[in-house]
């Protein structure tokens, strides 16, 4: 009798790991941190590229509805192929856009952006990537959705964006504008 | 005369641990960095990996140490931007009560076995 | 191209006739004869299922050579500026072709234990067979119809994508089949033993019989992690050994098991207890193998190690994975109630219990491996967290816990089978605690080591040395236990000693730069960059001196083509004493290099105790076969 009680035991619980293996197949293995503080670094501090001035990221994410925050460097490749969505969100809906140089040499960010052009409304320094950190960021590029007024992230784009990315901005922002 | 042999072992035994004097302060930034996952390696430790990700983290922590942070506060901070996931320690809470207490129930779980298979004559 | 088909068409037949000696050892148990000879038919099938099968790998390992791009896993991990010895070492790099290693290992054990097990009864040959083909004939269709290493590739590309640069080195190369020899080694363990359950043949012969069988499997799996870690060590570039990555423990979980059984077998065979616990520990073994490899291959985990992630050939393995332990199971638990079941209990003081106590500790350190590495994937399944279980968790675990753990093993090994009047524990022994205290203490005064067990752990680890050397010249037990048991305590000690007194120094430098390091000077010399074949090399020359040696160190950092990666190669200058480990890397700075620098004290002592635990098991091997 408790011979039969073990392995009914045993039977089950050999089951329940099985299942519990694949239902772990489907989850992706590759975890990327998805917004796990959901409201942004208001606080954070920096110096602005142009006249070395200390801001605040709160005091820049006043105006309008949105900003957008995106990470970036002279050295980094694929920054530069994704450039040309900043830009055209610039146009589009002169979006507040600040960009926050990653570990970069200041005359070679600023030759970049002479070079393609400055979508940005402020460009706050990053000198040794803490700031980044601070924002919850990866690597780079990154780029973030702000809401401007619960100063809640709304969307986080690990590396550059493309197409899908730059129609799914426009799809968010068209749809609380309305 | 055994009995006294089994004492003089287990107090002998004991002395060993009163050996202890203070404990010495590792390098806290190699501490800490030691237990933090590299998100951009997916299997490094920040302090091992020389991503630029990982070598940003490391003058942050010395940073967040100079302003003073102690260690559970540095990875609170870092929890809080990027997720439990990021110390490779695992802290014991309601998720992780489970991982700690297993494999010491299962110990206690062999020992009783073995008593019962063993006798004392 | 012609390779190619040949491989291909080997394994569908060896697949026919996996499934064709399934079925017909089943028949010839089925049936049963009187005469105890195996039929002929067995013999041949086998051969030739195992020559088909060497076939198929040799027909890959030609591909390679030939980099025929024609071949899909040729394309993917081969690239015609390799040199020639890591184009065939490429063969069995990857996924699939490392599975064709299974199946070679699978088919050259059941051949060799054919040959081998004449003196057993013909029943439990003919179900050792059947278990071990069912194991072979889902291997077959695992490799024919998820991971195929002759597939084609149309149009034939120019050139391949390379092996990961990480690869290509020396350790690597025999790491895996020496490993595998181990890890797929015991599935004849696991097939042979549910063959005795079944048979009720769990006596003094069959433990002897099956002995060896435990012995090669621990043997290779024991030398297969020491190849994997020494060859983390010295090619990964982080000078670390062991990092309780999923991979890592994955290999561990077995050898804990196998290490246990490898105890037991002996109780079963001077004493015939254990019988149903051998037979758990059988299965578990080569369970854990199965679940290890699933574990690695289906993507479920994340490693720096993982083969390339395919959830479909997770399914499969996962599926496969359980119907064997099912099986396993059912047959457990039908069978068990029949064997002639010796309940006698052991004396406390006694061999018998020694080895329980030994197991008792196998199994929560396998225990606390094996949850900490799947533990991560039941808390996302059921509650949506991810956390992370890194050495931290491992150690804190398994620190304390080796504390008994010694103390035991000064003790247990000594014991007598049956009953045990303990009058061996005499003051001789209790003398070698006096140095084990001492040194324990001079290490806290000089150095101001502390940590609650790491005091406690010296002193035992000392003690188990002094008393192992001790033994060399007793007759407690037999030589080749002393010799494992010893290099265990060394194992102990050099970990310890290397833990505790390694030091590190990290700094950004350049051409001509110098610092100051534990009285040591580390000058940056030189930097040549040389263009070579495949990649463009950095080589860095670095002297580190002091009034009494100077060592030039010349760590290479490789910007690769195909794929386009970076890797560094640390230059390790080891020695008795310790090894002088230094490694740079590229950083954005022009000019400036991240340089790192290890002194990591009796670093060899650590390779060379395993070795010393395998050498006993070698010689156990040898010996029993007189």
């Amino acid at each position: 009798m408790i011979k039969n009680i073990k392995f009914i035991i045993i039977i089950l619980f050999s089951l329940f790991v099985f299942f519990i293996f694949l239902k772990g197949l489907e989850k992706s293995n590759n975890y990327l941190p998805e917004k796990t503080s959901k409201k942004i670094e208001t606080n954070l501090s920096a110096n602005k590229l142009y006249d070395q001035k200390k801001v605040s990221l709160g005091e820049l994410i006043d105006n309008n509805n949105f900003s957008i925050i995106n990470i970036w460097a002279s050295w980094c490749l694929p920054c530069r192929e994704e450039h040309v969505y900043l830009i055209n969100l610039k146009k589009i809906n002169n979006l507040n856009i600040i960009g926050i140089n990653y570990k970069d040499d200041k005359s070679n960010a600023i030759r970049f952006l002479s070079d393609l052009g400055n979508p940005y409304s402020e460009v706050l320094i990053d000198p040794d990537g803490t700031k980044s950190i601070e924002l919850g960021a990866i690597g780079v590029p990154e780029t973030y959705l702000v809401n401007n007024k619960n100063k809640e992230i709304i969307k986080k784009y690990i590396g550059p964006l493309d197409d899908k990315k730059f129609q799914e901005i426009l799809k968010i922002i068209k749809n609380e504008n309305n | 005369m055994k009995i006294i042999k089994f004492i003089l072992y287990i107090f002998i035994f004991a002395l060993l641990f009163l050996n202890n004097l203070t404990a010495r302060d590792s390098d806290q930034v190699d501490k800490i960095s030691k237990n933090l996952r590299c998100l951009i390696c997916q299997g490094q430790s920040v302090y091992d990996s020389q991503s630029d990700f990982a070598l940003s983290m490391k003058v942050l922590i010395q940073k967040k140490i100079n302003e003073g942070k102690n260690e559970n506060e540095i990875y609170d901070f870092l929890k809080n931007k990027y997720g439990d996931w990021i110390v490779y320690d695992p802290e014991i809470n309601n998720n992780t009560i489970l991982l700690w207490a297993i494999p010491l129930i299962l110990f206690v779980f062999g020992g009783i076995l073995i008593i019962r298979k063993v006798s004392i004559k | 191209m012609i390779f190619n088909s040949i491989g291909y068409y080997s394994l569908v037949f060896g697949l026919f006739i996996s499934i064709y000696l399934l079925f017909f050892s089943l028949f010839l148990y089925i049936k049963g004869k009187s005469n105890n000879d195996l039929n002929l038919n067995i013999y041949h099938f086998s051969l030739i299922q195992l020559f088909l099968v060497i076939l198929s790998f040799i027909c890959l390992i030609l591909c390679f050579i030939l980099s025929d791009f024609s071949n899909e896993t040729v394309y993917y991990n081969s690239h015609t500026t390799k040199p020639i010895f890591y184009k065939i070492a490429g063969a069995w790099g990857n996924h699939e072709g490392s599975l064709l290693l299974w199946l070679l290992v699978l088919t050259l054990f059941i051949f060799l234990f054919i040959i081998k097990s004449k003196s057993q009864p013909k029943t439990y040959r003919l179900l050792s067979i059947f278990f071990q083909q069912i194991i072979i004939t889902g291997f077959f269709l695992f490799l024919l119809i998820t991971s195929n290493p002759f597939d084609y590739l149309f149009p034939i590309p120019e050139e391949g994508l390379g092996l990961n640069p990480i690869l290509q080195d020396p350790a690597l190369v025999i790491h895996p089949p020496i490993l595998y020899l181990g890890y797929v080694g015991s599935s004849i363990i696991f097939s042979s033993s549910l063959a005795a359950l079944i048979e009720n043949n769990l006596g003094t012969i069959w433990a002897k019989h099956i002995k060896n069988w435990v012995f090669v499997s621990w043997i290779f799996l024991t030398l297969g992690i020491l190849l994997g870690s020494i060859w983390a060590y010295y090619e990964l570039g982080w000078g670390g050994f062991w990092f309780w990555d999923p991979v890592e423990n994955v290999s561990l979980m077995p050898w804990f098991s196998l290490t246990a059984l490898l105890h037991t077998i002996s109780v079963l065979e001077k004493r015939q207890l254990l019988k149903s616990w051998t037979i758990i520990l059988s299965i578990s073994t080569f369970s854990l193998s199965m679940s290890g490899t699933f574990l690695v291959r289906s993507g479920i985990l994340n490693s720096i190690h993982t083969f390339a992630n395919d959830p479909s050939r997770g399914i499969f393995i996962l599926c496969f994975l359980f119907v064997l332990v099912l099986l396993a199971i059912f047959i457990f638990f039908i069978f068990q109630k029949k064997i002639t079941k010796n309940s006698s209990k052991s004396f406390l003081a006694s061999r018998e219990t020694a080895i329980l106590v030994n197991n008792w500790f196998m199994m929560f350190f396998l225990s606390i491996v094996l949850i900490g590495t799947v533990y991560p994937i039941f808390l996302e399944v059921i509650n949506g967290s991810k956390i992370s279980i890194g050495p931290p968790f491992y150690q804190k675990l398994i620190v304390p816990f080796l504390i008994p753990f010694l103390l035991f093993m000064a003790v247990g090994p000594k014991l007598k089978w049956i009953k045990d009047n303990l009058n061996e524990i005499n003051l001789n022994q209790i003398i070698l605690f006096i140095p084990s205290i001492i040194i324990s203490y001079l290490l806290v005064k000089l150095y101001g080591v502390s940590n609650l067990f790491t005091v406690p752990l010296f002193g035992l680890g000392f003690f188990l040395f002094f008393l192992t050397v001790k033994d060399f010249f007793s007759k407690y037990s037999t030589l080749s236990q002393k010799i494992s048991h010893l290099g265990f305590s060394l194992f102990i000690l050099s970990i310890l000693f290397n833990g505790i007194f390694a030091k590190e120094f990290t700094s950004n430098m350049k051409v001509g730069d110098e610092r100051e390091f534990m009285n040591k000077t580390i000058k940056f010399e030189d930097l040549k960059i040389i263009e070579k074949n495949n990649y463009k090399s950095l080589v860095a020359k670095f002297n580190v001196s002091d009034n009494k040696s100077s060592i030039n160190l010349m760590p290479e950092v490789r910007i690769y083509n195909q794929p386009k990666t970076l890797t560094s190669e640390a230059d390790i200058n080891s020695t008795i004493y310790s090894d002088n480990f230094l490694v740079f890397n590229v950083i954005k700075d022009d000019g400036y290099y991240n340089v790192r620098y290890q002194y990591k004290p009796l670093m060899m002592w650590i390779w060379f105790s395993v070795i010393l635990i395998s050498t006993g098991g070698i010689l156990a091997y040898f010996k029993k076969n007189d």
